[in-house]
């Protein structure tokens, strides 16, 4: 048992803490909060069973904490959120501050889910699992995510995005 | 053919159905042109998405977050230094409450405590031997209150010894002493806690010669201590630990 295999899912942890929470240092220090513990709680983890998908889970519990704590910021940040993202609607290229901005108009548990969908690529059942919720509340959520980016971006136009990557 | 549900179209989306499947739900949504436009844009969300966040992977990992256990075994060495200076207080961990901590160290000293007493004993290291040990662990489980298991650590090079029970300061506590083929002993000290039920992490002391990690859970506490490298008795906490919480 090696604490070390933690590191190698550093970058994928850095990858859905930026995307959760937008800010840089706030998700670095989102994903060292979750290092910590699941270094603390690794004889938790069941060697053989997914690691990657363990961390997620750790990730989400030390992320619901926190915005507990930070709620009020939080529906701060939400108020000033526009209905629409502005330069999103003009026809030009989508910024990342623009999608940075356009998540943070889905509730927290709507872009969680829809990250680890889309950009983790966990299973719905997975996402389950990580989130601890049933498949059919991961439906719902999926599916209100989806359709309030949909109306963030702007449900007219379809983008065109060059894909990087 | 099944009507096709909400759930399937985001399937569909997420690459998550078989080929038949999938060739079912293209079909169907030939006939639902609005769904397709729907669908098409969850698919360019799920790949713009990608594309803004994916570039994260590449960039290179903080040496602070790099860094993380090598603090945290900093964090364990400072929290047995200041238990040893005798102050009892403020525990690095962030969030924590001292007063739960303070409980802690003093549960890891009256193991450790309870290991150098009777770790040595020659004659009579347990009240209740291993080959009796239905009955030992009948005996503590009814006065400490749960159900206990002695676990098994023949695989680790390990056998019970045998047990005996002892007055705490919350009640009575169940001690098994387990030893090695060259005289090595270790002992497992159960005790119940005051206070709410709930579950730490593994904890480690070092209480002279004697190394404790513990823990609690719910509203027992355990801690297992051994003259040994912190590294080697770790090893033995792991499966003692995976064997009381299967």
């Amino acid at each position: 048992m090696d604490r070390r295999l933690i590191i190698e899912h550093i970058p994928r942890l850095r990858r859905y803490a930026r995307a959760l929470v937008g800010d840089r240092y706030v998700a670095d220090d989102l994903v060292q909060d979750t290092l910590e513990r699941a270094w603390n709680k690794f004889y938790l983890w069941r060697p053989g069973s997914d690691l990657r998908a363990w961390l997620f889970t750790i990730m989400h519990n030390v992320f619901v904490n926190q915005a507990r704590r930070r709620r009020y910021e939080i529906e701060q940040a939400m108020d000033e959120m526009p209905a629409v993202a502005v330069r999103a609607t003009q026809g030009e290229h989508l910024e990342l501050e623009d999608v940075d901005r356009v998540l943070r108009g889905l509730s927290a548990e709507q872009r969680e889910v829809v990250l680890l969908v889309a950009v983790e690529q966990l299973t719905y059942e997975q996402v389950s699992r990580t989130l601890d919720v049933p498949i059919g509340t991961v439906m719902s959520r999926l599916s209100r995510a989806r359709e309030r980016l949909r109306q963030l971006l702007g449900s007219q136009a379809v983008m065109p995005l060059k894909v990087v990557k | 053919m099944k009507p096709v549900t909400e759930a399937d179209l985001h399937s569909y989306v997420d690459g998550g159905l078989s080929e038949s499947a999938k060739a079912e739900i293209e079909a169907w949504l030939r006939a639902h042109p609005e769904d397709a436009e729907r669908m098409r844009a969850y698919a360019e969300q799920n790949a713009m998405l990608r594309s803004f966040y994916n570039p994260v992977l590449d960039e290179p990992v903080p040496a602070a977050l790099l860094a993380v256990h090598q603090r945290a075994w900093q964090r364990y060495a400072a929290a047995a230094a200041i238990f040893t200076a005798g102050i009892g207080l403020g525990w690095f961990a962030r969030g924590e409450f001292v007063a739960p901590q303070v409980v802690q160290l003093s549960f890891a000293r009256q193991a450790a405590t309870a290991h150098i007493v009777y770790a040595p004993e020659v004659r009579h290291p347990v009240e209740v031997p291993a080959s009796e040990e239905a009955h030992l662990v009948g005996w503590l489980s009814k006065r400490v209150g749960t159900t206990l298991k002695a676990p098994k650590l023949a695989p680790l090079g390990y056998d019970l010894v045998g047990g005996r029970l002892l007055s705490g300061p919350q009640g009575p506590v169940a001690h098994f002493m387990y030893q090695d083929g060259r005289g090595q002993r270790l002992t497992l000290y159960v005790s119940r806690q005051r206070g709410e039920p709930r579950d730490t992490a593994f904890r480690f002391s070092q209480e002279d010669r004697v190394s404790v990690f513990y823990w609690v859970d719910g509203n027992f506490g355990y801690a297992l201590s051994g003259e040994m490298r912190r590294d080697q008795l770790l090893q033995v906490a792991e499966v003692v630990y995976k064997q009381l919480n299967p």
